[in-house]
């Protein structure tokens, strides 16, 4: 009888521990080897992991293609019993939200989504503001002014990204040039690699990217141009060629939303963070002139205390129309259904 | 003019692993298989090669471990497809998704590492001429060794009695195996050198063209390669004209969108695809020589006293 009692009250108190643990899920768009946005989104999750300890399970799904497929993981990850799932992809908006629907007690956060729901949340990064950073490098670096700029598809994050570099870049070079291919891939490494090959034929001396994998860099590193690494530090891959790297950094968010989860107190929310909440950073400045990488750091800084907006008016639109005068800033919801140019681009937008 | 020699340079490395796949592919059609895992086996081969390279520091190794590689997997479509005589297509598309997975796996550790490129010959003399030096005699080997395959496969079909041999066990397997002919033995060697040349294209990939290691970095091109096959009629001087069309447009469009003029690029990415389908129309007009062309025992198993 003895024995059974202790038995028992092993079990239960193992079971007890067991629900005590937290489980939080990721469902990646693409690979975590393709060292750029799922690759981050990984190390966010394994700093929770790192983080929280035992009090956090963690587990994730790569590869889920942004279709029928990716409701069909997030309900599976929603009945497994997971207490928080994490979709990052702007695919995936509507998948989560139909899941969420059905598993009310389960919470959901969206990246860079607009949907949400008592246990939906969406969060995005202000990587805009890394873009403006490396705009006034890039001014300042370029020799001929002329840019090169790898985009994927025209969306307004991507659009955006290139008015804040050009905004940065005009402040201190006014004639500055900027050339956009196109390549309507996130991540095709030779079709990268072409699509940087070509704008340097064509005379660019800086590489911008909005693409996902390290090729660009690659190519600027051979050809001895300069380039600005994305989503992560990609120094390795152009050593004597990175002047600096937007890098997505995630696991502050994920540290503080999970957390949420374990203590109880998790709320659904509108996350755009920037530098401000630690989401963006940039990696280390090199291959410039030490008078420019300060200039940088004191910009990054200004924008980090609130000081320097970005979007800050007077901004003229690629027809010359006024989009924010002296004094104000763009909206946040300006910028996220942004789809026009800035003066100075000399490309047509694709629709 | 100074314009052209860097676009055709860049021509040249787009199209050379299409051309790489395409002409492994077309000798394992015309011996009368269907092989849809090609991307699987360039992907498998591209990671092989990269993990070989990196590992013994030495270019070659990686590219004869990227050949080996695809070789490999296309031996288990074989013993499948040949031995045990399963449905081609659906063993195809296992084998790729299969390869695209387990390359994953094997490139873990080496995502993020970087490497030189392929070193580019230099033929003494020769590549100093202006123009035509760079781009005839400044290419790395493996672009030569592409078209030193198209020549190859060409005069093995046409001129030597194997080919004959593999070329009749494609149009009609129950009579070969009549004659005599070892069909199951001609089968299992065309589907190596398939393999073996996707693995090349791979190892290109992942050692010239963007010396890197990431997932899926193939991108698709294993696809463009059969339908490039398609586009050739199974003729391999053909399959020249297809893999540098698709590359030229590929490249093109790029530079069309730098210089800014003003096409959409959705048309633009799209024009590959429909350069392949105009063509496609076009070849299958001439009727009776487009289908003279097709293997009459494509994609059909062979069992043998069936």
């Amino acid at each position: 009888m003895k024995r059974l009692l202790i038995a028992a009250a092993a079990l239960a108190m193992t079971v007890a521990a067991a629900q005590a643990q937290t489980k939080a899920a990721w469902v990646y768009v693409g690979p975590i080897g393709d060292f750029g946005w799922s690759y981050q989104h990984n190390q966010g999750r394994l700093a929770v992991d790192k983080a929280l300890g035992d009090k956090v399970k963690t587990s994730y799904v790569e590869n889920v293609s942004e279709g029928p497929d990716a409701e069909r993981v997030i309900r599976q990850l929603a009945a497994d019993g997971n207490d928080i799932i994490f979709t990052t992809s702007f695919g995936f908006m509507n998948p989560t939200v139909k899941v969420a629907e059905k598993f009310p007690d389960v919470k959901f956060e969206h990246a860079t989504g607009y949907k949400r729901a008592d246990n939906v949340g969406v969060y995005s990064a202000r990587f805009y503001e890394g873009r403006y950073v490396i705009g006034k490098i890039a001014g300042r670096v370029s020799e001929n002014g002329i840019v090169g700029y790898i985009a994927s598809f025209p969306i307004p994050e991507v659009v955006r990204g290139i008015n804040a570099f050009m905004l940065g870049m005009q402040t201190v070079r006014p004639d500055a040039q900027i050339k956009i291919i196109w390549v309507n891939t996130w991540f095709d490494p030779g079709k990268e690699a072409d699509a940087a090959k070509a704008l340097i034929d064509q005379g660019a001396d800086i590489l911008v990217q909005h693409t996902d994998s390290p090729a660009a860099m690659q190519v600027a590193q051979q050809r001895g141009i300069k380039a600005f690494g994305q989503a992560s530090d990609m120094i390795q891959f152009g050593p004597e060629a990175q002047l600096t790297a937007i890098i997505d950094d995630w696991s502050v968010y994920y540290i503080n939303r999970v957390k949420a989860v374990v203590d109880d107190n998790w709320a659904s929310d509108d996350t755009w963070g920037g530098f401000a909440e630690e989401m963006v950073k940039m990696a280390p400045y090199t291959n410039m002139p030490d008078d420019v990488a300060k200039e940088a750091a004191e910009v990054e800084a200004a924008i980090r205390s609130g000081e320097l907006l970005p979007f800050a008016g007077p901004i003229y639109k690629q027809d010359g129309e006024l989009a924010v005068k002296e004094g104000e800033s763009l909206t946040d919801e300006v910028l996220l259904g942004m789809n026009w140019y800035v003066k100075g681009i000399d490309d047509k937008l694709p629709q | 003019m100074g314009w052209l020699e860097p676009l055709l340079l860049t021509v040249i490395t787009a199209s050379t692993p299409l051309l790489l796949a395409a002409i492994g592919e077309l000798v394992v059609e015309r011996s009368g298989v269907l092989n849809l895992g090609v991307e699987g086996m360039m992907v498998m081969g591209a990671v092989c090669a990269f993990v070989v390279a990196v590992n013994t520091d030495n270019g070659l190794a990686g590219v004869i471990a990227g050949a080996l590689a695809g070789a490999a997997l296309s031996l288990i479509f074989a013993v499948l497809t040949v031995s045990m005589a399963t449905n081609q297509v659906a063993t195809g598309l296992a084998l790729t998704l299969f390869g695209i997975g387990v390359s994953g796996v094997i490139g873990d550790g080496y995502v993020g590492i970087d490497r030189d490129p392929l070193p580019q010959l230099a033929f003494p003399g020769l590549s100093d001429a202006p123009f035509i030096g760079p781009v005839v005699f400044g290419q790395d080997a493996l672009v030569y060794v592409s078209f030193a395959l198209v020549f190859g496969v060409a005069w093995f079909l046409t001129r030597t009695r194997a080919g004959l041999t593999l070329r009749a066990v494609g149009d009609n397997h129950h009579s070969a195996h009549s004659l005599g002919l070892p069909v199951v033995r001609v089968r299992y060697l065309a589907i190596m050198f398939g393999g073996a040349c996707a693995g090349l294209a791979g190892a290109y990939l992942s050692l010239s063209y963007t010396p890197l290691w990431v997932e899926e970095m193939t991108a698709g091109r294993g696809w463009i390669a059969l339908a490039l096959v398609v586009f050739s009629s199974w003729i391999p001087w053909r399959a020249i004209i297809g893999a540098y069309l698709f590359g030229a447009i590929t490249i093109l469009q790029f530079h069309a969108q730098g210089a800014g003029l003003g096409i959409p690029s959705q048309f633009m990415s799209s024009l590959p695809y429909l350069a392949t389908i105009v063509v496609l129309v076009l070849i299958s007009y001439e009727r009776t020589r487009a289908r003279a062309n097709t293997p009459l025992c494509l994609g059909i198993p062979f069992v043998p006293d069936r």
